[in-house]
């Protein structure tokens, strides 16, 4: 379609200055804007509160739309539970009684590990949730990997708290609105957690690939001892994630390590619970030494 | 006149006697349909990756190439701030590729006043294709040969949708444009 006339200034010298003060304006706009993009660089948390007040007032239509899509998926699986009912329902009695053996295993283990803390004196590390909330969306457009929680500081949740779900750790809490907040998620290529082989104790790193996977990198090089299936754990080093969150599972191997697929996928996961930080107490003091060290 | 012709006293936007358009439509649709594509990322999806096509950025030039003029040139400030409070990106990058979408397009349209559909898809191909390279080079994420490869399906992605979203600015520009009762 052609320019409305009004663009053309012609000889009209009000109509010139007019266009030309348009340029100006909208340079100005994007100069700004790289202003504020090189400020986010050197002090990423400059602009959480403008963001967290977005997110704040936008997030109960979030929440509806999560609600929905939680309840959507409810009803599509009742109706397709109905198709396969019978060999589904003799699966699950299989199942169960090969559960009830396990189960019958695991409280005599629950048994031998609580007599032999109480011979070590270790107090059980079991943690209270900060607050339960739902993912209610995701920078689905961008390449960081950042999802919005529709709990904040309101419902207690600060910086740094590590979302987990039934299935795992899905990451941890970026900036706290006051009742949403942003989630830093394990995929986000700035995501690192330290981890180790949920069947001994190979410790490595997990840094997020940004497509979905993990990319674990063992600490101590040498012989890569991993295989395939191999589960990884949080390591509870750092003093941030409670030591013996399920992370993630090897699918390939590379030189320095390997490929792992999330156990905890947050596209699946409709509820997640935020846990306060780990060792929160000893990294406050130890951050409090530091920046007293620089004082003096 | 009537008798003879039902519709000589209206145009497709509706009747014309004591019907004008509302100046609330005219430019509130455009800057509304803007900004709920920003919004995009406030949707129920969870994504693992980038999946979903800048729906915000898509509005805009979809709005700028079917109607010049109706936004002004300094619209890529306020559109690109909104877009950065939602998009996960370090704030004014937004700003910046917005702003600067803008200018290129009005320079664009210097040199080419009479365009076709596959030019302006050409066009907004390049404009995604820049700004989808520049927005992950800004995002503060580590850059690897992988991210390149992760964003490439969301480019095709946006390209193939363009149209669609075009078609549909073109079906709200006749909401916008509807005539409305003259109040007073």
């Amino acid at each position: 379609m052609a320019p409305p006339t009004a663009r053309r200034s012609g000889s009209n010298k009000r109509a010139q200055l007019g266009l030309f003060a348009g340029y100006v304006v909208a340079g100005t706009g994007a100069l700004i804007g790289a202003v504020l993009l090189i400020i986010s660089f050197v002090s990423p948390q400059t602009f959480q509160g403008l963001r967290s007040m977005a997110t704040d007032l936008a997030a109960p239509a979030g929440q509806a739309g999560a609600v929905g899509r939680t309840q959507g998926r409810g009803f599509f699986e009742a109706i397709a539970g109905y198709y396969d009912a019978g060999s589904k329902n003799a699966e699950l009695e299989r199942e169960i009684e090969i559960a009830r053996v396990r189960l019958v295993e695991a409280e005599a283990l629950r048994q031998e590990n609580e007599r032999l803390k109480g011979v070590l004196n270790l107090t059980s590390g079991a943690t209270e949730p900060v607050a339960v909330a739902r993912l209610i969306g995701s920078t689905s457009s961008s390449t960081r990997r950042i999802a919005y929680l529709s709990a904040g500081s309101d419902d207690g949740v600060t910086n740094g708290m590590p979302v987990t779900s039934p299935m795992g750790l899905v990451g941890r809490v970026l900036e706290a609105g006051s009742n949403s907040s942003r989630v830093l998620l394990l995929t986000d290529s700035e995501s690192m957690v330290p981890v180790r082989r949920a069947t001994d104790d190979v410790v490595a790193f997990a840094e997020g690939r940004a497509d979905g996977s993990l990319r674990i990198r063992l600490i101590n090089l040498g012989i890569n001892p991993l295989e395939e299936g191999d589960i990884f754990v949080t390591s509870g080093a750092g003093g941030m994630f409670r030591p013996g969150v399920a992370v993630a599972m090897i699918t390939e191997i590379t030189p320095d390590g390997g490929i792992a697929q999330l156990l905890s996928n947050p596209a699946a996961t409709d509820v997640v619970i935020v846990e306060p930080v780990w060792q929160g107490e000893t990294l406050e003091s130890v951050a409090q030494t530091e920046a007293g060290e620089v004082a003096d | 006149m009537e008798q003879l012709n039902p519709r000589a006293r209206s145009d497709r936007y509706g009747k014309k006697i004591n019907r004008d358009h509302s100046p609330v439509l005219v430019h509130g649709i455009p800057w509304a349909t803007i900004m709920i594509g920003s919004l995009t990322p406030m949707l129920p999806i969870i994504a693992a990756a980038p999946v979903l096509p800048p729906l915000g950025l898509m509005a805009m030039v979809a709005w700028r190439l079917l109607r010049p003029g109706l936004l002004p040139l300094w619209a890529g400030f306020p559109l690109g701030l909104f877009d950065d409070l939602f998009s996960g990106q370090p704030l004014g990058s937004g700003i910046l590729l917005f702003s600067t979408t803008l200018i290129v397009l009005d320079l664009l349209e210097i040199r080419f006043p009479w365009r076709n559909f596959w030019q302006n898809w050409l066009t907004a191909s390049l404009v995604f294709t820049v700004y989808l390279g520049i927005a992950a080079l800004v995002s503060g994420a580590s850059l690897t040969m992988l991210q390149v490869a992760v964003i490439v399906p969301q480019l095709l992605l946006s390209i193939l949708l363009f149209p669609i979203i075009v078609s549909m600015a073109a079906l709200l520009d006749r909401i916008r444009l509807l005539r409305v009762r003259r109040l007073g």
